[in-house]
């Protein structure tokens, strides 16, 4: 079958290979802040668009890459369904001219692998990608995974996708498992310092309860409940705090996921001020990092945001100490590396990596390490 | 019968022995004398793991007792290019850990201790030999267990599991290996220490953490391992429901999660298997269904109470014509007690039995069984069917006797017909078994040529001499030019819209 936008994509991808040039894959554009600088001419894959099978009793969607996410929410949605890891919907950057007002595709994604709220409840994008159909640095079409929840058929390539930023190939069409939506939620709101807060969250890992996201910034612990009705009032009993409105608490969620609450937009002034926006990723059980300027923590503790002038070597360093790492979200000053660094013997498998399914260096040179 | 199995790779036996005193000279250099194995009747226990179909004797068996060792040996087996296939328990059903003729078994049993259990990080760090159960045992205490449960836990070790990304019964809600993960520390096959994942959620670089669960031993060397362990469930409750239809009881576990509901295991057996089963564990099952399911809820009380209804409700519409649920602990591990005895219920109706794994969408599940009710006439064997409904795996389990050449040749053809119409119908030839040496026939169905030179390549950037566990998982271009069958074509799938240009 003829498909004029993935036979664009291939003659693209020859013609840069040919040429030795480098190509910058582009989906709506809304995550070009994220990662190293792109290099190399865009590569646009929004024509590959479209939902190709979706069946709600499968759990499962298989959508092309430039599929706009919106779009794809909205179908999951009409069946009561959803993409549980809750990926964030950045607006269109205003500074970035190649952005859509449609905002993100299904295939920015997979490759930036960011994901919401919830995260430490349901998992990440990688976690619910069963398998994708990608181009490889020399146009072979190659589908790995497939479109069924246990599947151990050679190596998952498909999942490695996910937050590769696009160095391994062009992700053309990827399957994703999907859940229905809960069936009850509640959010609940606490006074507590950072310290309680982090020892409460771990605390309440321990039991059965349906805790689903949960947030702490400036004094204010707020829990999402969810699941079944009858487990999300119970534990409403079991854990007290104060109800909080059903819509100011979607409100919350959303812009929380979204990067459009009151965090994210103080975070953002400061970046522009010259402050760094930096997401720590770090075991849930750290302790409260004791570090200049604004922290916002999510999953149980697992992340935590920093909006900090603190000279990056710092933040690092105390990420590291923490046994975890600081990816530096936005920020002007990038030299110290946007993802941190690689043991000796990973980074030698990423260039090998790297050399076995794109030789030619062609898609997205030195968007997640700067050599490769 | 010989002719049936994989080739082994030949070598004249003198230079086999050469070859065996030069590694032997090697390794005793590193390793203390007792864990160094290299005569017939000392390596004889190592030559088939679970698939006992397929053995080989390997050249050297090593069972090292430290991590500097390991490293040792990976080192000697690295500079005298031998390859090095890394075993557990050896409970795998593809032949994983099927011994190289010229290459040295890496026994991991001695790597069994159980290193930290840490409730307040739900997690727990566990050397590679660790049993699957046992990490459950050991985070009891504290009201945690490590959530995925392969009917082999007793035996299988985590490494394993970790080289499988093994399933079980409750993966449909709480997931695979890989989902239950979050480090791996060992060796890589230089012999130079490696860590994938961390005690944080995700990692800078690619998360490798996908290609090493399901690795099968061909990319790194596992020594140990941090798992997520999650709340025990306050309560579990089992539904038990007869259908006299195969096609209603498929289109009830369609039902089922179509009303939202993930059950925390959705397991089906066929007739053939119910009756094999009551004989062997006389839990009362339903004799004359066509079908059985079993569904189960867990959680909380009020959550389980909910749930169970809800899930009532659906069987009923689906047209269940008898339906119990568990009053209690032992009678929901008595429904149970069928289900997780299906293999060796198997082995007393037949002298011997293939148990295939494929997985399919789930509303093709009528579809397969009636294919595999037309294959049990084509090649003249019996099947029995236990199905885990919910993610859509299948194990048919081919009933032959071992001792008769041709039969052994039919099951052969019987499984691989499974498999590739599997494929044909969107599935996958193994949901959670592995590869193996089993099934790499299979693959050359599954995958292109292109996308298995692809996969050949991923492995040498871990693995550039191809040394760690070589011949298993991606077939040679060679090995599925001879074996004749046209892969099945996947690409992109129909564009539903119309073009746009």
């Amino acid at each position: 079958m003829a498909d004029l936008a993935l036979q664009r994509l291939i003659d693209q991808i020859q013609t840069a290979r040919s040429q030795q040039a480098a190509l910058d894959i582009r989906g709506g554009g809304t995550k070009a802040f994220y990662g190293e600088a792109p290099q190399g001419d865009p590569l646009d894959v929004r024509p590959l668009a479209g939902i190709s099978s979706y069946e709600p009793s499968e759990l499962v969607v298989t959508v092309r890459a430039g599929t706009p996410l919106a779009e794809l929410e909205a179908v999951l949605a009409e069946q009561g369904q959803c993409l549980p890891f809750e990926p964030p919907r950045f607006r269109p950057d205003i500074k970035n001219q190649g952005s859509e007002p449609h905002g993100g595709t299904v295939g920015g994604m997979v490759a930036a692998g960011l994901s919401g709220p919830a995260r430490a409840a349901v998992g990440s994008v990688r976690d619910y990608v069963l398998g994708a159909t990608m181009l490889n640095g020399n146009g072979e079409l190659l589908s790995f995974g497939g479109q069924v929840m246990k599947n151990v058929a050679g190596y998952d390539v498909s999942r490695v996708l996910a937050g590769s930023m696009g160095i391994l190939g062009v992700i053309c069409e990827v399957s994703l498992k999907v859940l229905p939506m809960p069936v009850a939620t509640a959010t609940l709101r606490f006074e507590f310092d950072a310290a309680t807060a982090l020892r409460q969250l771990n605390e309440w890992g321990k039991d059965p309860l349906p805790i689903n996201a949960s947030a702490w910034w400036d004094g204010t612990l707020v829990l999402r409940l969810a699941g079944a009705a009858a487990a999300v009032e119970s534990a409403r009993a079991q854990l007290g705090g104060e109800l909080v409105d059903a819509a100011m608490a979607a409100g919350f969620w959303t812009g929380l996921r979204d990067h459009g609450d009151e965090f994210f937009a103080g975070a953002a002034k400061a970046v522009d001020g010259g402050a760094t926006l930096w997401r720590l990723s770090v075991p849930q059980t750290a302790p409260p990092l004791k570090l200049p300027g604004q922290q916002l923590v999510e999953w149980g503790g697992a992340q935590r945001w920093l909006c900090t002038p603190l000279p990056a070597v710092q933040v690092r360093q105390a990420a590291a100490s923490a046994q975890g790492h600081a990816v530096l979200f936005r920020g002007t000053d990038k030299r110290i590396g946007v993802f941190g660094p690689l043991s000796a013997p990973l980074l030698r498998i990423h260039r090998d990596l790297k050399k076995a399914f794109d030789p030619a260096a062609v898609f997205n040179r030195g968007r997640l390490i700067p050599e490769l | 019968m010989q002719t049936s199995g994989p080739a082994n790779p030949e070598a004249s036996t003198s230079e086999r022995a050469r070859r065996q005193s030069a590694v032997v000279a090697a390794l005793g250099a590193v390793l203390p004398a007792h864990a160094l194995l290299w005569q017939p009747e000392d390596t004889v226990p190592y030559e088939c793991d679970g698939l006992t179909a397929y053995r080989r004797q390997p050249l050297v068996v090593v069972l090292p007792e430290t991590e500097a060792q390991v490293a040792a040996v990976l080192k000697a087996c690295h500079a005298l290019q031998v390859p090095v296939v890394a075993r557990g328990a050896g409970t795998g059903l593809s032949g994983g850990a099927l011994p190289h003729a010229m290459g040295v078994t890496l026994s991991l049993a001695k790597f069994n201790r159980i290193l930290a259990v840490d409730p307040y990080s739900r997690t727990a760090t566990v050397q590679c030999g660790v049993r699957n159960l046992a990490i459950s045992e050991a985070a009891a205490p504290h009201g945690l267990y490590y959530a995925p449960d392969p009917s082999s836990q007793i035996a299988c070790t985590i490494g394993g599991n970790v080289a499988e990304n093994s399933g079980g019964v409750h993966c449909l809600k709480y997931g695979l290996t890989l989902h239950n993960v979050l480090r791996v520390r060992g060796f890589t096959v230089e012999g130079e220490p490696v860590e994938f994942g961390s005690a944080a959620l995700d990692v800078p670089g690619l998360d490798l953490m996908p290609v090493i669960v399901g690795s099968e031993g061909m990319l790194a060397v596992t020594i140990e391992v941090t798992v997520k362990l999650v709340p025990k469930p306050k309560l579990a409750r089992c539904i038990m429901a007869s259908f006299d239809d195969i096609r209603k009881a498929g289109d009830a576990v369609a039902a089922i999660i179509a009303a939202g509901i993930i059950p925390a295991g959705l397991e089906m057996m066929d007739k053939p298997m119910t009756a094999a089963v009551e004989d062997y564990v006389h839990a009362n099952y339903d004799l004359t269904a066509e079908a059985i399911l079993l569904c189960e809820s867990d959680g909380t009380p009020e959550e389980v109470a909910e749930e169970i209804g809800r899930m009532q409700d659906v069987l009923v519409g689906a047209g269940a014509t008898r339906m119990e649920v568990s009053r209690d602990e032992a009678q929901r591990l008595r429904f149970w007690s069928g289900r997780k005895n299906a293999f060796p219920a198997s082995g007393r109706i037949s002298p011997d039995y293939m148990c295939m794994d494929s997985t399919i969408p789930r509303k093709r599940l009528a579809d397969i069984l009636i294919a595999i009710a037309g294959m049990e006439k084509k090649y003249g064997l019996r099947c029995a069917n236990v199905f885990h409904a919910g993610d859509g795996n299948l194990h048919p389990l081919i009933l032959f006797d071992a001792n008769d050449p041709d039969q052994l040749h039919r099951c052969e053809l019987f499984g691989a017909d499974i498999l590739e119409t599997s494929v044909r119908l969107g599935g996958t030839v193994t949901g959670e078994h592995g590869v193996g040496i089993e099934k790499l026939n299979s693959m050359c169905v599954q995958f292109t040529p292109e996308e298995n030179a692809q996969m050949l390549a991923l492995k040498r950037a871990f693995d550039p001499l191809e040394l760690l566990n070589p011949g298993k998982v991606i077939p040679t271009l060679h090995r599925c030019a001879e074996y004749g069958k046209m892969h099945v074509s996947k690409g992109l799938l129909p564009f539903p819209e119309l073009e746009r240009f």
